[in-house]
Parts: structure tokens; C-alpha cells; sequence
């Protein structure tokens, strides 16, 4: 096993344009995941039994099976009804939607941790039901679920090598191409690595000021 | 008709080696996670040392980068590896390094009190870990580890990337010889799920016999 420097360097151009990419969807499959998320919080607590028990069955489902298929159910079988999604389209409502499962467990506890004297006070006001979420709940609810957010985004990113199955161009897709056209997997795969613990290690720092800026979450 | 049998058992063939790879990666999982977490509570500062290396590494680079690391770079220095030891490594290295902060959590979560007890008893460091904090700790982790047998569960669906024939290679089998998507993916899915099922009612079975005779002991 030698290593060699001069190949790192060759190779660099084309990693960096997968590192944008996996960046690119990181970002875009976070918003999907926090909005998704948000729904299925706010669809569990329906008054309709049907709708919250559905919404509820299929998130234990989507949390039940793994991202890999689920990648290959939108890249594969959405295009026979006729939806034909790009690869990185495809991917991010991938990892949005397993993703929201997640969040929305977080929106979960975060809601049900507004004091009840909240909502008799918005009852209280006259305000209507949107009111009362857009104003009252919601601004007291995020802020203390922040941290947690990010925990699962930086759990996301971690995860998106996984789009390299459905033939997005990202970090492990390019790193794999170039090992498999110079037959060297040691600098690639090790570069890969290297590039997603600097990430997470860089992202604990963030994480522990993002805990000291919003607080108090439970425990 | 025989036709769709004969790719059912294909899918079934998916599932035993889906199923093998998660019992394996879970025995090196928990052993790991023993070993690394019993570590991060240590007295020696060279133990404490190498198991928090231990746990950030693995938990800072994506599963997928140590499987492919674990496959194509380790024979380069030497080490060839079928591709199920390949993934039993990775997967087990990979959450037991999740399931290593699970067991460090529930030791420190065992009350001062039980530790004096020990002391007033007269017990030596490894007959009170052995006797008196890892039976109510156990209890502790166990939902946890649960979980953490889900995400291995899951995990194993990106063996199929290095041309192990779990569950979802063999959904891609039966995709690329029949051209039907939604059956073989839906199938899949589907069994996934009922084993994530299986895992979770599992977990709730043990908990309740070894919270048998606990009645009384803080949880």
C-alpha cells in the first residue's frame, strides 16, 4: 500500500465537483426533510382518525425500510406511471422524505412540550387554529428542537453516498469512477472518508453551539 | 404464475442472507459497543483515548465509505475479504460504534447509590460492574439497542452495492430480468418492514422478561 501525492492532487478537481453536489443535496433534501416533517407532526395530530393513523402507518413504514430502496422505488418505478425524475431530483425527495420521518418525531416532542397554558391563551385571545400555530406554538416550539434538527441533517449527510446508487455524480460516485478508471482505490475511498469525518468533526463543533444558542432541550 | 414463484425465491433467498448479515453484524455490533463504551468509562486515559477515537471515527464516515474502504482498500494492504466479511466488519464496526455511546449513557445512568453500595459491599470494580451496574443498565439500553438493530437492519441493504446477493440485489435481479419494478421493489420493502417488525416486538419480549423481578429498582 503506497500512497501517492501526486495522484491525490490529479484527482482533486474531479472529488470537489462531487463534494458540490453532495453539499447541494444535503441542503436541498434538509429543507424537503424539515417541511416533510412538519406535515407529518401536524397530520398525526388530526382529528380525523384516518388521516393521523395513515400518515402515522406510513411513517413507521418509510422508517422501517432502508433509503437504498426506497431510492430505487422513486428512480425505478415512478418513471413507469409516468413520472420521470432526474437523479438528483429523485434523490433528495428520497432523502427528504426518510429523513421527515425523523423530524417529524422532533416536531413531535417539540410541540408537546409548549406549555398547555399556551394554548388556553391563544383560546383565550380568539385566535383561530392557524393563528394559534403561526404565532403562539410554533415560535416556541422550533428554536428548542434546533439542535436536534441538525443532528439529523448531519446524520442526512452522512447518508448521501447513498445517491451514488441511482447514478448522481457526488463525492462517492466520482471517487469511484476515477478508482475504477486508474484502478487506485486507496486515495479516492481514503479521501472520501477523510472528507466526511472532517465534515462531521467540524459539524460537532457547530452542533455544541448551536445546543449553547438555543438550550434547553429536554433530556 | 411458476414464473412469479421462481422469483419470490430469489426475493427469500435475499432475505436469509439480509437476515444472516444483520445477526452477524449485530453480535460484532454489541460486542463493540461493550467493549468501546465500558472503555469510554474507564480509568486509564489510554483506554478512554482509544475508544473515543474509536467511536468518532466510525461514527463520523458514512457506513457506506468503511464498506467500500473495508472491500476495495484493505486487500491493497493485504487483507482480502469476501464480500460478507467485508460487510459484517463494516456494519459491525459502524454501530457498535452508535451502540458503544448507548452503553457508556446507561452506566453513567445507574445512580451514585448503587455505586457506594458496591464500595460498602466491599465488591471490587469488575464484580459491581458485573453483579450490580450492567443488570439495571442493561434494561437501560435495551430499547435503545432496538433501534440500533433497526438501523443495522436497514444498513444492510447497501451490501447489495458490492455484489452481495441480499434483499435488495436480489430486487435489482428480478428488476433487470423481468422489467416489472413495482413487484420486486414493493416485495422488498415490504419484507424489510415486516423484519424491522419482527426486530422491534423482539426487543419489547426481552425487556419485559428482564424486567421481571425489577419491580421497585429506579428505571
Amino acid at each position: 500500500m503506497d500512497w501517492d501525492w501526486d495522484f491525490v492532487w490529479q484527482i482533486m478537481p474531479t472529488l470537489i465537483q462531487g463534494v458540490k453536489i453532495t453539499i447541494l443535496a444535503t441542503i436541498l433534501g434538509s429543507i424537503l426533510a424539515a417541511i416533510v416533517g412538519l406535515g407529518i407532526a401536524l397530520g398525526r395530530r388530526s382529528e380525523n382518525p384516518l388521516v393521523s393513523r395513515s400518515i402515522s402507518w406510513f411513517a413507521e413504514f418509510i422508517r422501517g425500510t432502508p433509503l437504498l430502496v426506497q431510492l430505487y422505488f422513486i428512480f425505478y418505478v415512478l418513471p413507469d406511471i409516468g413520472i420521470l425524475l432526474p437523479p438528483l431530483v429523485a434523490g433528495v425527495i428520497g432523502l427528504g422524505l426518510h429523513y421527515g420521518t425523523y423530524t417529524a418525531e422532533v416536531y413531535r416532542a417539540g410541540i408537546d412540550n409548549v406549555p398547555r397554558g399556551q394554548w388556553e391563551a391563544a383560546k383565550a385571545c380568539n385566535l383561530n387554529g392557524r393563528h394559534t400555530w403561526t404565532h403562539i406554538i410554533l415560535p416556541q416550539a422550533i428554536p428548542p428542537m434546533i439542535p436536534a434538527l441538525a443532528n439529523y441533517f448531519i446524520a442526512m449527510f452522512k447518508e448521501t453516498p447513498l445517491l451514488s446508487a441511482i447514478t448522481v455524480l457526488e463525492l462517492m460516485n466520482q471517487a469511484k469512477s476515477v478508482a475504477n478508471t486508474y484502478y487506485r482505490y486507496i486515495e479516492p475511498m481514503t479521501l472520501v472518508g477523510a472528507f466526511f469525518l472532517v465534515i462531521s468533526l467540524c459539524s460537532v463543533v457547530l452542533l455544541r453551539w448551536l445546543e449553547h444558542r438555543y438550550g434547553r432541550i429536554e433530556r | 404464475m411458476t414464473q412469479w414463484s421462481g422469483y419470490l425465491g430469489l426475493i427469500l433467498q435475499g432475505a436469509l442472507v439480509t437476515i444472516e448479515l444483520t445477526l452477524m453484524g449485530s453480535v460484532l455490533a454489541l460486542i463493540m459497543a461493550f467493549l468501546a463504551g465500558m472503555g469510554r468509562v474507564s480509568r486509564f486515559f489510554i483506554l478512554r483515548a482509544i475508544a473515543t477515537a474509536y467511536i468518532e471515527f466510525f461514527r463520523g464516515t458514512s457506513i457506506f465509505v468503511q464498506l467500500f474502504w473495508a472491500y476495495f482498500v484493505l486487500p491493497f494492504a493485504g487483507l482480502s475479504l469476501t464480500p460478507l466479511q467485508a460487510g459484517v466488519l463494516a456494519l459491525g464496526l459502524n454501530v457498535g460504534a452508535y451502540a458503544a455511546e448507548v452503553v457508556r449513557g446507561a452506566i453513567l445512568s445507574v445512580g451514585r447509590e448503587q455505586y457506594e453500595a458496591c464500595t460498602a459491599l466491599n465488591l471490587g470494580r469488575w464484580q459491581g460492574m458485573r453483579h450490580v451496574i450492567l443488570p439495571q443498565a442493561l434494561l437501560v439500553m435495551l430499547p435503545t439497542f432496538g433501534n440500533n438493530a433497526i438501523e443495522l437492519l436497514k444498513a444492510t441493504s447497501v451490501v447489495s452495492l458490492i455484489s452481495l446477493a441480499d434483499l435488495t440485489f436480489q430486487a435489482q435481479v428480478v428488476r433487470s430480468q423481468t422489467g416489472s419494478t413495482l413487484m420486486p421493489f414493493l416485495s422488498v420493502l415490504i419484507t424489510y418492514f415486516a423484519l424491522a417488525l419482527i426486530i422491534s416486538w423482539g426487543v419489547r419480549t426481552l425487556e419485559r422478561r428482564m424486567a421481571r423481578g425489577l419491580d421497585g429498582v429506579r428505571i
